[in-house]
């Protein structure tokens, strides 16, 4: 068992974590943050699978740095959808699904 | 009983998920790289102009992607934007009068200010660069806006698409500018590379703070149906 094995298996086990939040909860502001922890366990497999001389590859690096700034810029334009979402219809969670459980607004 | 067969198959499905991208994971640790990059990278730095290999591939080597992330970044500023409710995106009920912020902020903003310049010009030879500069620079203004400095070029107008257009426009005229000269799209032309890269660096630190100073500011206002929201943003 290597580190670069144990950085991207943790990566993976961080993105089966943010799936089931995505999957399970209905708060809008939660399944955002389990999203975007199932994105930093893909950042983590792409940062800690390819190694190079004892010490991170560059290119997956930059790459990742790319995606950083993208994953930013997407969760605040999604909270930004969101608040406007709850200003429109007072509601935490989608329509269709169940009455959200975390005390959103009736 | 729907719910807990609703959990167990979820629970399922994520383990499935986990377990498919381990063993591929461990798949791929096994077998060596058909390619590889990183050796390829450093015998090539030289040619790129900067001596730090991130910011190497970045700016030059993989620099069409840089170019569409400031092209997604441009379109998620617009769209945020476009969600305000209000023509001014300066919120007066958001601006806190605490005085020990605003003597905090008198010595931090310019402590930012240069903390920010030195990240952007650190990028060529160590940790650092435009995404970096951007997010500091976005931070301060945030802490401006906490702080109820005014800042008025926040308007949607004229100034705002500017700043927002700015680094994206300038990234694409060189990319445009070096394929009309007869070289590929987005080489940049022998010689010039170290300055043509500082100046993109820099418009692209003042379009990635705008941007992110913008979709700070442009969550939607609070109005008086439901006063607690907007405490929040």
């Amino acid at each position: 068992m290597t580190a670069s094995l144990l950085y991207s298996l943790a990566g993976a086990m961080l993105c089966g974590i943010g799936l089931f939040g995505l999957l399970w909860l209905s708060h809008l502001l939660r399944k955002l943050l389990a999203f975007n922890i199932m994105g930093s366990g893909v950042f983590l497999v792409m940062v800690g699978l390819p190694q190079h001389q004892g010490g991170p590859d560059p290119v997956p690096q930059a790459l990742v740095l790319t995606g950083i700034v993208v994953a930013i810029a997407a969760t605040a334009l999604a909270v930004v959808l969101i608040r406007r979402y709850y200003h429109l219809s007072g509601m935490t969670s989608l329509e269709g699904e169940r009455a959200s459980r975390e005390g959103g607004p009736e | 009983m729907i719910r807990s067969l609703r959990a167990l198959a979820i629970i399922g499905v994520c383990l499935a998920f986990t377990g498919v991208l381990a063993s591929s994971i461990w798949t791929i640790s096994g077998n060596p790289a058909p390619v590889d990059l990183a050796q390829l990278l450093s015998e090539n730095l030289d040619r790129s102009g900067v001596e730090h290999p991130v910011t190497a591939v970045l700016l030059n080597f993989r620099s069409y992607d840089t170019l569409l992330e400031i092209g997604v970044l441009v379109i998620a500023g617009i769209a945020g934007i476009s969600m305000a409710k209000t023509a001014s995106l300066e919120d007066p009920q958001l601006c806190t009068s605490d005085s020990l912020l605003y003597a905090l902020q008198r010595w931090f903003v310019p402590l930012m200010l240069v903390l920010a310049g030195y990240l952007l010009w650190a990028g060529a030879d160590r940790p650092g660069g435009a995404f970096q500069a951007g997010a500091v620079l976005a931070a301060t203004g945030v802490l401006m806006r906490l702080g109820g400095s005014p800042m008025a070029f926040l308007r949607p107008g004229l100034l705002l698409r500017l700043g927002l257009a700015l680094g994206f426009t300038v990234f694409l005229l060189v990319a445009v500018a070096s394929a009309i000269g007869g070289e590929a799209f987005l080489a940049y032309p022998p010689g010039m590379t170290k300055t043509l890269i500082v100046v993109i660096e820099s418009v692209l630190t003042l379009s990635i703070a705008m941007v992110l100073l913008a979709l700070f500011v442009s969550a939607p206002v609070n109005d008086a149906e439901d006063p607690e929201e907007g405490s929040s943003s």
